[in-house]
């Protein structure tokens, strides 16, 4: 019993154990429903990390992210429905097109602190939504973009297809991804390009006195965030095959927030699980429906009062009364 | 030449509401230090009241106003003191958060009560005058008076009353403030009691000329941020004379260039100010 607590304990068997369970998902559950459900899970999930290491690692309010989600989305939906591409090269290509678009914007907000970012980034997701409601001969205005394919089968050796348009097919797919961005993201944390977005988290003025670029060190956070914002967009355009330009606007980016605020700002593993029980909670309380809303934004501010770290930071603490105790 | 004049008093009218959410937001922010991304649902809500009493009960406007406003400082109150007070001392991060979730909350419960529909008011002062070749309505004379007259209150309020003086001090320092033997809490309470019935009163002089729904008060807050960035946040001129100035860029570039991305201009040229001068044109603190 103890072995296996110990093992249990070990960040990398329990990761291992929790990948190959998620792989047996598609294969245990055969309920569409709760399938489409938990692709929904994935794919928020990958936005929720994104936002989590401008804002939670680096510590700048970035209110645009539902803009940068939408970016991806409408170019991947358009590169391939008026370009004919297949689904990878749309993929990059609308990744590189937001994080372009990314840079353009951080050059001038991320000059500004606090609020001012705050403020500047919310504006520009405005700015998104309207461009996506308004320029009819790009984005089809509110009637949206229709009849975005799935992505296209890969054929592995051993004659092996693997087809995307089922629902296990698109499950996999996101969770692949899914892990591309834990690895990314862990990868980035453990660095010292990540501790210099922690430095100016703690303190802008300290850390660009001790040499640190602080301009350069949000910027790539900034563009690393939404890069990876925009491979989920893009999972949601191929995955749902519509889009409408609700799906660009700053109600996005309030509920990827809630997602990150609610599991725990700054930890690894917070931002999926907010997005798991809002999502789960969600799907549960719709017969809800606007008090549904209420109960979010409630959530928010009880959370942000009594445990601004979330849920993770909760246990976290619990963790360390249960120590303290045994010594 | 009618057409130029025209949208002049439109846009001097828009203005006038806009300088009065602005106005309530700068007060806010120059005490508290947060941008009180909640202001906008206030806004909508005062206009569901005055609605209510005018529509609903059949009050008098002016009292169905005064109702509205009383209302809402109320909350202004019961928001700062539940939810504003006990994230002072956190990271600003956390009462941006707390502000979307009161978002949520104003926005949701204002949809189960009121519902998706778009309402419209009576005909309140609709008569046309003339006014130097231009035909206005008496409700519009109405909003640019109110709010001048609102405009020279609060700042005699501020400059020549006690409880006003102590808002500018605190504004200014808020540790000399507190040796100074101010109570805080009590400063930061009125201000969001002062700024929310002034959402109100901004509402209830518009909504009888637009409609009273749910969405109302979305891009109204984000142009009054603009126009706080733009004029100083804190800073009651700034918030004045940017508010007017928003107003007349849009009705004006409503008119002459187009009317699609016409709402879009204000947050273009707030991200073009923040590239040139991050603490905005008459900043001069960055936060």
């Amino acid at each position: 019993m103890n072995t296996l607590l110990k093992l249990l304990s070990n960040r990398w068997t329990l990761g291992l154990i929790v990948i190959a369970l998620v792989c047996l998902v598609p294969i245990v559950i055969t309920s569409k429903y709760w399938m489409h459900v938990f692709i929904l899970i994935l794919i928020w999930s990958i936005a929720a990390l994104s936002l989590n290491l401008i804002m939670g690692y680096t510590g700048q309010a970035n209110l645009a992210h539902g803009g940068f989600f939408g970016i991806g989305a409408y170019a991947t939906a358009l590169l391939m429905l008026k370009l004919n591409l297949g689904f990878w090269p749309a993929l990059l290509l609308a990744a590189l097109i937001t994080s372009v678009v990314g840079f353009l914007i951080g050059l001038p907000t991320l000059r500004t602190k606090g609020s001012y970012f705050a403020i500047g980034t919310l504006c520009f997701n405005v700015i998104v939504f309207i461009a996506a409601e308004r320029w009819e001969s790009l984005t089809g205005g509110a009637r949206g973009v229709i009849g975005i394919p799935p992505p296209s089968p890969i054929s592995l050796p051993f004659g092996i297809v693997v087809k995307f348009s089922t629902l296990s097919g698109m499950f996999y797919l996101s969770f692949f991804l899914l892990l591309v961005t834990l690895f990314i993201k862990y990868r980035i944390v453990h660095s010292l390009v990540g501790r210099s977005f922690m430095a100016v988290r703690e303190s802008e003025d300290l850390t660009s006195s001790i040499g640190i670029d602080t301009m350069k060190t949000k910027i790539i956070s900034f563009v690393t965030s939404v890069f990876i914002v925009s491979l989920s967009g893009s999972l949601y355009a191929v995955y749902i095959g519509f889009l409408d330009p609700e799906i660009a606007s700053h109600h996005v980016t309030f509920e990827v927030l809630l997602f990150v605020v609610l599991g725990g700002i700054g930890t690894i593993a917070g931002p999926i699980i907010g997005t798991i029980i809002v999502t789960l909670l969600g799907e549960m309380l719709h017969f809800l429906e606007a008090f549904r809303l209420v109960a979010y934004g409630l959530v928010l501010v009880l959370v942000i009062i009594f445990m601004p770290q979330g849920l993770m930071g909760g246990i976290r603490s619990l963790q360390q009364k249960i120590a303290a105790r045994d010594m | 030449m009618d057409l130029l004049f025209q949208q002049t008093l439109n846009g001097i009218m828009v203005g006038s509401v806009y300088a009065l959410v602005a106005l309530g937001l700068t007060l806010e922010y120059g005490i508290l230090h947060i941008p009180n991304f909640a202001h906008g649902v206030l806004y909508t809500l005062g206009a569901y009241l005055t609605f209510l009493a005018v529509a609903a009960l059949g009050y008098n406007y002016w009292l169905a106003m005064a109702c509205a406003m009383l209302v809402l400082a109320v909350m202004g109150i019961v928001i700062d003191r539940l939810v504003y007070q006990p994230l002072i001392a956190a990271p600003h991060l956390n009462s941006f958060i707390a502000a979307i979730g009161l978002i949520y909350i104003f926005k949701a419960g204002m949809l189960i009560i009121w519902g998706p529909d778009f309402k419209r008011f009576p005909p309140i002062n609709e008569e046309v005058i003339n006014f130097f070749g231009a035909t206005v309505t008496i409700q519009r004379i109405i909003i640019v008076l109110v709010t001048a007259v609102l405009i020279v209150l609060l700042n005699l309020f501020i400059k020549k009353t006690m409880a006003g003086m102590s808002i500018e001090a605190l504004a200014q320092d808020r540790e000399g403030a507190l040796l100074a033997g101010i109570n805080v809490k009590r400063v930061e309470t009125m201000v969001f009691a002062v700024g929310s019935a002034m959402a109100a009163v901004a509402a209830a002089l518009i909504s009888p000329i637009f409609l009273v729904y749910n969405t109302m008060g979305d891009a109204v807050i984000l142009k009054a941020f603009v126009i706080i960035i733009l004029g100083g946040m804190g800073s009651i001129p700034g918030a004045v004379i940017g508010g007017y100035i928003i107003g007349l860029i849009e009705s004006l570039g409503g008119a002459y260039l187009s009317t699609d991305y016409n709402e879009i201009v204000a947050f273009a040229i707030l991200i073009g100010v923040l590239a040139v001068k991050p603490t905005g044109l008459f900043g001069t603190r960055a936060h």
